[in-house]
């Protein structure tokens, strides 16, 4: 039987480091450890260079349209004149229509998420069934949930709401702005029940149990210990909501947007100008896009920039609660 | 929701004659519990005393920890599990259908294997169960909280430091909060599922010696896998084996000189 005596390795004098070396140096260059780590190099570069390729792209071409004139004017009817044009209504009704999906969507999000988690047997059939329909629902093309809006926002509620409110002409029952942030509230719900739900899983189940232990009810424990704790969770939910529903056009294209308003949005049955909805706009009702050009650019370098603002705000108060649970009670 | 509709359940050491010394408090009638088609607990029968310290001792998987967990109704929070048989508790069958659960555990408290601060400071740990069971006023809670950290070795050592979080103390530390927390809401019996295994010699011993100090005030049960330690804390000890009682008696006797060969076998480490 192979023994090992103590001190079979040592080196017998401070000289003699060979013994050590010999047993624990690698024998050869690992070839493939070396290239699958190279690999992972190479491919997060390429994505950062993607990023990289695409932002300056967008900061070189816009740069000379952005200026504080453009973001802080009201435009006239023709958009193409670099002068005169703005896109203050654009970034008002962007950022209304953005903070109503967020009021919507974040409490209707948590609630399914707690019931999921805290409430709903796991086996189930209705669990079942709610589970796969947040799934498929995150599947939906955006232009499906625009009609969807369209057919139930707009045709159903909306028409109802006026015959009930005794309204001689379509107040609600046409596009506006509270339609338009619903139907994105409806497309952006599974993100925030997904997120959500994660944050409440990595939260231990001692803690409940302790709570539990202490004569709390599960709604207590789940008010006072779980939501607390599951709060940074939700923020990054919002946060994927706001990114993901920022840019998009097709389900506000029947909801809500309008080619030209000549006032900025001053009600929520009111219709809104957006940002990405006037990209496309100036991309294709353009009668000059040499001239078009820098405000195309300018406009989307401004929806870039507000997208980053509203995240930054969101990161900012989630790095605050965070710092606040880690802290102290 | 059947939880918050239950009528109260009447304070549960007034209903019946004060207690005497060998008064049996806890009555463990034929219990036995189902997780869905195996049986963990078989028909267990066992009566502990007021303000005494009784060990559940046994091997891995014996249901020690199921029983305990029986004691203060945390099993009926696993989907599943069914319990034939009654447990008394002064008197008072609690697994009736009218009582009131969360009265229960305010009566019955519980610490953990492994320590579950909440995230919060210290000072709000303590008071969490104060605050729900309706205490308000800031200078009744000051005082519960500091009788509280007192009763738990433990005020010395964060008076300074309320405030702080109390994820920031050490193990044996957030452990004796953890005693402080459920001692603060004044129960009658504390149930400790193996309080020090995860804790160093010297944070054991801490706890040992507070668990010595709590008796005088609590009837306290403690499951344990250090036979040393049931040997060294405990009045009393119960043998568990594979979901049955197997003997109760004095620890002494247990340890010295058992009725059971099992027993025997067991303490002198011939298995487990």
């Amino acid at each position: 039987m192979n023994t090992v005596t103590p001190g079979q390795y040592l080196p017998e004098s401070s000289n003699d480091t060979t013994r050590i070396t010999r047993h624990f140096r690698a024998e050869k260059f690992d070839f493939w450890s070396f290239f699958f780590s190279g690999l992972t190099g190479l491919a997060t570069l390429f994505i950062v260079g993607i990023l990289a390729v695409i932002l300056l792209n967008i900061v070189i071409n816009g740069w000379s349209g952005f200026s504080w004139h453009f973001v802080s004017t009201i435009p006239k009817k023709d958009f193409f004149d670099v002068h005169t044009t703005g896109v203050l209504p654009m970034i008002v009704g962007t950022s209304i229509r953005v903070i109503v999906m967020t009021i919507f969507v974040i409490p209707v999000g948590v609630i399914t998420a707690i019931y999921l988690t805290e409430y709903a047997a796991n086996t189930s059939i209705i669990t079942r069934i709610i589970r796969a329909a947040v799934n498929n629902l995150a599947g939906v093309p955006s232009i499906v949930f625009g009609l969807f809006g369209l057919g139930f926002f707009i045709n159903f509620v909306g028409k109802n709401m006026d015959k009930l409110l005794h309204n001689t002409s379509a107040v609600w029952g046409q596009p506006a702005l509270i339609w338009a942030s619903l139907t994105l509230a409806v497309m952006t719900l599974p993100v925030v029940i997904v997120a959500t739900e994660e944050s409440l899983k990595a939260i231990p189940p001692g803690l409940r149990e302790a709570s539990l232990a202490l004569g709390a009810t599960k709604l207590e424990t789940i008010l006072k210990i779980v939501l607390p704790q599951a709060l940074p969770g939700i923020l990054t939910g919002g946060i994927l909501a706001v990114s993901r529903a920022a840019g998009e056009v097709a389900p506000i294209l029947f909801t809500g947007v309008a080619y030209y308003m000549a006032s900025l949005p001053g009600h929520l049955s009111d219709q809104f100008m957006d940002l990405g909805y006037h990209v496309f706009v100036l991309s294709t009702q353009s009668p000059n896009i040499e001239q078009t050009r820098p405000i195309l650019y300018a406009t989307v370098l401004t929806l870039l920039l507000l997208t980053f603002a509203l995240n930054i705000v969101a990161i900012l108060i989630r790095a605050r609660m965070r710092k606040k649970l880690r802290a102290l009670g | 929701m059947a939880e918050i509709l239950t009528p109260k359940l009447a304070p549960l050491a007034t209903s019946v004659a004060p207690a005497k010394a060998g008064a049996p408090f806890i009555e463990i009638e034929n219990l036995s519990l189902f997780y869905g088609a195996s049986q963990a607990l078989k028909n267990i029968t066992l009566n502990l005393q007021e303000k005494v310290v009784t060990a559940f001792i046994g091997p891995s998987g014996c249901g020690k920890s199921t029983l305990l967990r029986c004691l203060n109704r945390m099993n009926d929070l696993i989907d599943n599990v069914r319990i034939d048989g009654a447990i008394k508790i002064g008197g008072h069958n609690i697994y009736d259908t009218n009582v009131d659960v969360i009265e229960l555990r305010k009566r019955v408290g519980m610490v953990f294997q492994k320590s579950n601060p909440f995230p919060k400071s210290i000072y709000e740990n303590v008071a969490y169960g104060l605050r729900l069971h309706g205490v308000k006023g800031k200078a009744e809670l000051d005082d519960v909280v500091e009788q509280s950290l007192r009763g738990a070795a433990l005020w010395d050592e964060v008076k300074d430091r309320l405030h702080a979080s109390a994820l920031g103390l050490s193990g044996g530390q957030q452990q004796r909060l953890c005693i402080a927390r459920a001692i603060a809401i004044k129960p009658e019996v504390i149930l400790m599922d193996e309080p020090a295994s995860a804790l160093d010699p010297i944070a054991t011993a801490r706890i040992e010696d507070l668990i010595l100090d709590l008796k005088k005030e609590f009837t306290i049960v403690i499951v344990t896998h250090n036979m040393q330690q049931a040997a060294r804390i405990s009045d009393q000890t119960a043998f568990f084996y594979i979901g049955e009682l197997v003997e109760f008696d004095t620890t002494t006797k247990i340890f010295t000189n058992p009725a059971q060969k099992r027993t025997e076998d067991y303490v002198s480490g011939r298995f487990g």
